[in-house]
Order: structure tokens, then C-alpha cells, then sequence
């Protein structure tokens, strides 16, 4: 398989639009600047069809900050989860984002909370990304009723409504098709919003992806069908997957743009571009060069089907928080000090969140009927206890 | 098989009645049916059938019981008369106007008209945007259509027969079932999947499929059969307004039964079994196009001697056990007839609910008449044996009321 090699040295070109030096003494004082700056992506976009856009990204000093703020949250959620899951608090399954991270935060830096967003069953970060609480994700994970889905979902339903968060779905490759639903109904009421439809690799090969990519094209559909590629379909190499393993290729008449996934400014600008082209031309493909550290799932070591070395050999040179890290660091946006700092505070939230959420207590029993149906019908839904009438005569 | 009402050719017209005189016209070899209107005890409007013999015995007591005979008759002198399909479409259509966010996707819907002509004329009236030709992609499709669903739009989605729905089974079952719970009731699901299915003429094994049975356990949707042109428009209404996934089970032989339906808006409620004909020794549970087997036995009971009440149960989920059980109470015999296959069927779901809300009533175990498990073959006497025929009904009954 071929991991694009960094050498984390050479990694961002630094051209500051203003002439004085976008340095700072304290971190107070930059944590307010939004100059913009421009900074180079670690590569350049690689496309299908289509103009791919440059390599330099417009960002601020604030806003990398939040990057890697958000980051490190993330992290570190992902990591508490897994400790958590050990302790058997986390029951089932529980797939863990640590390493791709930048998705989910590049692709929230480029759109509004009007767009829409549709993944499969790694959706904690994305779910934070749109603005979902350490809280409610806590909760969920462990079946408590603070949980965004009051605990009825798990893991893998995460949803977010009002913040056009979709969802959160167990079978591979089935949001694919939902996504362009959410698509098509953005075109029906004319909203000039577009939909980040997300899968992986191991989804790519799946029927109905065509299916709706066809239908979405069609129909010239305002449908952005993100593959996130780590490369590993739970334990198959894409390699031995797919015959192609050109993701962003395989949309053959839809155009198609490869980023890499570990670079969060590359990330922004590939979304940005893409939610652009979708409002004009239709359905673009991004395939988002990504890797995660955690195996598929919780039960997964991890490490079957791929080398110690590997993992942490992409973890030392392409780590999406180091690679925002050094960049704050050579901008002189902050010291290491208030980095670490940063991250302990992080830590400190993600443990008070997962001390509250372990104090909400477990859904009712009648909880197990509600949400059904809407408006409950007057049907009831039976229980185990036979003896009870359930429908009584005049 | 004369008498069987098979004959769809020389479509069976349903006579407008005045008042409760009944017209004979001895010239038609269909049957014979005069349409009332009821009011229920819940306001909602539902009908019942009578059937009267040819010429010789009438039953005149039928629907007396329920009636506010005054009020009933008006609607079926001034309504209009047409087919189911074009019910299901004048449905369809005032809905549309009705509500923006109603919209029709499914393969040839569009220019073509629809492959039953349910949605004819659609396309041009309300745009490509509304009424949409999909490609041949069901799974796909309906995953769309579950996706729009979830933004607000009330999409209809159309399979071309309802065995290509088994395509799409992933997406009936896991999304749209499953989304309004998991999602801890934040996404409505306000779909419509609707399609003809049932064992037709000769059209082989894969088309002449009866999904109601796969469908049957899916937590979180609501299915419904309908029958009659009547209660197709009126179910296919209610089922368009629903907050919740609603599957409309149509059959592919009943397209072209006639009938007058009232001018007025009406709906049908989805939850409730329509009272087809009052009686006192059976209840009679039947659906879709076996009702009108059953119907046909019925002529043959009651000129035994037999009052066998007959009730359409429409709504497949949930079972209108309160019809139902009214209906056990009275009778204390139960006999369904349905044309699901009888492992798993709906038959087998409905012998198991009554038997453990009714138990006491019953006078006789349930007897369930289903299909025979095998493929529905392609040869005319095959076809005609895997089915529930008039006769078998009417034997099952003698050996109930013994």
C-alpha cells in the first residue's frame, strides 16, 4: 500500500500576508489575531476531472488554534472511550477515530451547520465537530439517558439535528444513499446547501454507492461523497479489497480530488472546494488519505494485519495534531508550555464529562416503547409478561 | 370456475344504491354490491359491503345495526365513479396539491405514467422535480428517499412490483424502521412505500411475491392493505399525512375494480379494520384480494344458511384487535384468509394475537387459510391451487360451525 511519506522538517511554507511578523509574545494576545495567513498543504491535490485547487490555504493563527484545540479534544475522547470500554462501561461496539481527526475538523472549518453531514459508525468526532457535548456522547457510549440518543442507540447513532448532523449507521455503506436523500431534498427546497456524504474504503466497493452516485448526477444533486481511506477495511487491506484502489478516481464521470486526510488546512480547502463545485456542477468525490491508530473496532487489536512499525511510524510523521503542533510552534502562535496546557485542560473536560456521565442514570423500562412510532398510535407494543391484557373489550 | 371472481377482463361494477333498496341486474355474472356510507363511533368514515344473491336470497338485515341510514346514502348518489388505480391517483394528486413536500420517486413514474398508471399525468402537472424517474437502483432509491424523508419531504416511493422491494430491504428495515428510535426521536420518518404485489396472472415465481410477510417484524413501521377503491384513496391519504413509515400493500389484479367513491375529501384511518359484512356464527378475517374470495364464499355461506362476518383487517401493522376482538366476542369463531404463504405469514401473527388476547372467547381454534409454501408456479392450474380458493373457504367454515 502506498502511505504518502512526510518528512515533518519541510513541513509548511510560511508566507504571512502582512509585512510585521504574525508572532506574538503570549498566547492572549494571538489567540485573538485573525489576520489571515496563507500556508501551504503538506501535498498538492491530486484530481479526476477537474481543476484541483491550490495548495495554498487561507487560515488565521485563531483558527488553528481551534484545530488544535479540537484535535486534542478529540483525542483525547477517543482515548478515554477506550479505557472506558476496557472497564466494560462501553458495551459492543466501538469504533474509535484517533488518527483522523483533520477530517472532521477541516470539513467543519469549510461548511456552516445548514450543511449537512452523513457518516457511517466512526462518528464520535464528527459528532462533536457539529456541535455535540462530551456529555452526550459520554452518555450514549454507555447507555445513560443524557446520551444524544437517550441512550437507545449507541455507538454507532450519533445524530445531531438541528447542528444537520445525520447520523451515526451500522451497515456499511447504506448512508451513502441517505446522504443523497439529503441532498435531493436540499435541491427540492432550493437551500444552496450541500451534503458531506462520508464512507471508508472497505464501503467503496459497495452496490449502492453507484447506485446513488449515478442518481445523484443525474440529477445533478448537491452531494459530496467523502471516502475516508485508512486503508484497512476492518482487516483487509484495501489492496486485496478493491481492484482500484483510486477512490477518488471511481466516480469515473463525477469528478473526483485526493487530499491528504492527515492535513487538516488541506482538508479545509479540499471542502471548501468541493461545496462550491457541488452547488454548480453537481457531485464531486473527495477520498481523504487517512489512518487510524485504533484496530476497526474495540475488538480489534489492531495489529493482525499490519506492523507495530507502521502504526507508529505514521504516527511520528504524519500525526494530524503534531503537524498542527509544529505549526504553531514555528508561527510562534504559542510556546510549548500553553500547548501542554491546552491539552490538560482538555483532559480535565473529558474527565469531568465522562464523571457526569456516569451519574445519569440508565433509561426508564418505558423507554423500550417510546419512539416507535411518533404520536405512539395507541398501538402498544408488547412485552414479555404475557399476563398483562393489552387490549381490552367493552 | 365461473362463479369465482377471477374474471377481472369484464371488471365487477359495484351499483350505487338508493336508500336500502338493492338493484338487480341479472345480465352481469360479477357480483353485486351496494356501497353505504357508516359513520363510526370514531368519526371516521368507512363503508360496508353487502352482497346479495342473484335474485334469489337477499339478506336484508345486514348493516342495519351500525347504520345512520338517513345520512349514509348520500355520498354514493352524488360521488364519482372509477378504478382503483385511479383512486390511488386522485389520492396521490390531491395530496400533492395539498402539501409541497409531497414527491413521487420510482422507476417510469414520470413520462411514462407509471407502470399501473397510477401516477399518469403526474409529471406533467406537478414537474420532474416531484414526480421522478429514478434508475433501476431500489436500493438506492429508497435509501434516497428515507434521506429526504428524515430533511421533512414527504417522499412516496414506488417499487414497479413489490418483490423488487426485497432489494431494498436493508434500508427498509435498518433506516427507515429503526431511525426515529435510535436517533432517540429526533428524525421523523414520513415515507410512503407503496407498490402492488400478490400472486397475479401467471406472472411466475419472483413476481408474484407477498412481502407482508418479511415486512412484518420491522419495528417502527406501519403497514396497511387496501382493497377497494374507497379505502385505496382514502388509506393512501392518511398513509401521505402519517408521521410515521407507512407501507400501502396494493394488489396487482384489484387495479381495475370499479367503484363510486364520494366527491369530498375523505381518509381512511390506518390503524382501523374495515366491517365488510355483519354477521353472527364466523369472523371471517381477510385481506386485500382475498376479501373478494371471501366475499364470494359468502354468497355460497349464506345461501347454506350461514351469517359469517366478514372483516377486512386493512392495517396489517398494527392488527385492529379492537374490531377484531369485538367481532371474536360475538362470534367465538375465528377463520382468516390470506394470501401470504403460511410459514411466517400474516395469518400466523394474527392466530397467535387473537389466541392470546381472546382465548376465552373461542369456541374453536382459528383456522388459517394461506398459500401454499411453494414459489408461485407459472402454469394456470398450478397458480390456481396455490391460492385460497372460494370453495376451500366455504368448506373451512361448514367444519368451524359444526
Amino acid at each position: 500500500m502506498a502511505l504518502i511519506p512526510r518528512s515533518s522538517a519541510a513541513a509548511a511554507l510560511l508566507r504571512p500576508l502582512s509585512s510585521a511578523a504574525a508572532t506574538a509574545s503570549g498566547i492572549r494576545h494571538v489567540t485573538t489575531d485573525t489576520t489571515p495567513i496563507t500556508i501551504e498543504t503538506s501535498v498538492p491535490f491530486t484530481a479526476h476531472n477537474c481543476e484541483p485547487p491550490p495548495r495554498s490555504v487561507t487560515t488565521t493563527t485563531a483558527e488553528l488554534l481551534t484545530f488544535f484545540r479540537d484535535m486534542s479534544l478529540m483525542r483525547r475522547m477517543e482515548i478515554a472511550a477506550d479505557s472506558l470500554y476496557k472497564s466494560k462501561l462501553i458495551r459492543g461496539f466501538c469504533h474509535l477515530y484517533d488518527g483522523q481527526e483533520a477530517v472532521a475538523v477541516g470539513m467543519e472549518a469549510a461548511i456552516t451547520k445548514s450543511d449537512c453531514i452523513i457518516t457511517a459508525y466512526r462518528d464520535h468526532c464528527t459528532f462533536l465537530g457539529r456541535g455535540g457535548t462530551l456529555l452526550e456522547v459520554f452518555a450514549e457510549l454507555m447507555g445513560r439517558q443524557a446520551g444524544c440518543s437517550k441512550g437507545k442507540g449507541g455507538s454507532m447513532h450519533f445524530y445531531r439535528k438541528e447542528a444537520g448532523f445525520y447520523g451515526g449507521h451500522g451497515i456499511v455503506g447504506a448512508q451513502v444513499p441517505l446522504g443523497c436523500g439529503l441532498a435531493f431534498a436540499q435541491k427540492y427546497s432550493k437551500d444552496e446547501t450541500v451534503t458531506f456524504a462520508l464512507y471508508g474504503d472497505g464501503a467503496a466497493n459497495q452496490g449502492q454507492l453507484f447506485e446513488a452516485l449515478n442518481i445523484s448526477a443525474l440529477w445533478d444533486l448537491p452531494a459530496i461523497l467523502v471516502c475516508e481511506n485508512n486503508h484497512y477495511g476492518m482487516g483487509t487491506a484495501e489492496w486485496r479489497a478493491a481492484k482500484s484502489p483510486a477512490y477518488y478516481k471511481r466516480g469515473d464521470y463525477v469528478p473526483g480530488l485526493k487530499v491528504d486526510g492527515m492535513d487538516v488546512l488541506a482538508v479545509k480547502q479540499a471542502c471548501k472546494f468541493a461545496k462550491e463545485h457541488a452547488l454548480k456542477n453537481g457531485p464531486l468525490i473527495l477520498e481523504m488519505d487517512t489512518y487510524r491508530y485504533h484496530g476497526h473496532s474495540m475488538s480489534d487489536p489492531g495489529s493482525t494485519y499490519r506492523t507495530r512499525d507502521e502504526i507508529s511510524g505514521v504516527r511520528q510523521e504524519r500525526d494530524p495534531i503534531e503537524r498542527v503542533r509544529k505549526l504553531l510552534l514555528s508561527l510562534d502562535v504559542a510556546n510549548e508550555k500553553e500547548l501542554k496546557d491546552i491539552e490538560k485542560e482538555v483532559r480535565k473536560e473529558v474527565d469531568e464529562a465522562i464523571a457526569q456521565a456516569k451519574e445519569s442514570p440508565m433509561p426508564e423500562p418505558s423507554e423500550l416503547f417510546s419512539n416507535i412510532y411518533v404520536k405512539g398510535l395507541g398501538a402498544e407494543a408488547f412485552g414479555v409478561d404475557r399476563k398483562e391484557v393489552r387490549v381490552t373489550l367493552p | 370456475m365461473a362463479a369465482v371472481f377471477q374474471a377481472f377482463g369484464t371488471a365487477a361494477v359495484l351499483l350505487p344504491a338508493n336508500d336500502s333498496r338493492v338493484r338487480l341486474l341479472g345480465s352481469f355474472p360479477g357480483r353485486k354490491a351496494n356501497v353505504f356510507e357508516v359513520r363510526s363511533e370514531k368519526k371516521i368514515v368507512s363503508d360496508a359491503t353487502r352482497v346479495s344473491g342473484r335474485g334469489q336470497h337477499l339478506i336484508t338485515n345486514a348493516v342495519a345495526t351500525k347504520a345512520d341510514a338517513a345520512a349514509a346514502s348520500t355520498g354514493s348518489k352524488s360521488g364519482h365513479e372509477l378504478l382503483l388505480f385511479e383512486a390511488l391517483r386522485e389520492g396521490l394528486e390531491e395530496e400533492m396539491e395539498r402539501d409541497p413536500c409531497v414527491c413521487v420517486m420510482g422507476e417510469d413514474v414520470g413520462h411514462y405514467g407509471g407502470s399501473y398508471k397510477v401516477t399518469k399525468d403526474l409529471a406533467k402537472k406537478f414537474g420532474d422535480l416531484r414526480v421522478l424517474d429514478t434508475p433501476i437502483a431500489e436500493n438506492s432509491f429508497t435509501g434516497m428517499g428515507i434521506g429526504a424523508a428524515m430533511t421533512g419531504l414527504r417522499p412516496i416511493v414506488e417499487g414497479m412490483n413489490m418483490g423488487f422491494l426485497l432489494l431494498a430491504f436493508n434500508q427498509i428495515s435498518n433506516n427507515c424502521g429503526m431511525l426515529h428510535y435510535t436517533s432517540g426521536g429526533q428524525f421523523k420518518i414520513p415515507i410512503v412505500i407503496r407498490g402492488p404485489g400478490g400472486v397475479g396472472r401467471q406472472l411466475g415465481a419472483e413476481h408474484s411475491q407477498r412481502l407482508e410477510s418479511y415486512f412484518q417484524s420491522i419495528p417502527g413501521i406501519q403497514m396497511v392493505a387496501c382493497s377497494t377503491p374507497y379505502n385505496a384513496k382514502g388509506l393512501m391519504k392518511a398513509a401521505i399525512r402519517s408521521e410515521n413509515p407507512v407501507i400501502l400493500f396494493e394488489h396487482v389484479l384489484l387495479y381495475n375494480l370499479k367503484e363510486r367513491i364520494p366527491d369530498e375529501e375523505y381518509i381512511c384511518s390506518l390503524e382501523e379494520a374495515e366491517m365488510v359484512r355483519p354477521g353472527e356464527h364466523v369472523t371471517i378475517l381477510t385481506y386485500s384480494r382475498m376479501r373478494y374470495h371471501v366475499m364470494q364464499a359468502a354468497k355460497t355461506l349464506v345461501n347454506k344458511g350461514y351469517d359469517p362476518e366478514v372483516i377486512d383487517i386493512r392495517s396489517l401493522k398494527p392488527f385492529d384487535l379492537h374490531t377484531i376482538g369485538n367481532s371474536v366476542k360475538k362470534t367465538h369463531r375465528v377463520l382468516i384468509v390470506e394470501e401470504c404463504m403460511r410459514t411466517g405469514g400474516i395469518g400466523a401473527s394474527l392466530t397467535a394475537a387473537i389466541t392470546e388476547n381472546f382465548h376465552d372467547y373461542l369456541d374453536a381454534p382459528i383456522v388459517c387459510l394461506s398459500s401454499q409454501d411453494v414459489p408461485t408456479p407459472y402454469a394456470g392450474t398450478l397458480e390456481e391451487w396455490t391460492v385460497v380458493q372460494p370453495a376451500q373457504i366455504v368448506t373451512a367454515v361448514e367444519q368451524l360451525c359444526q
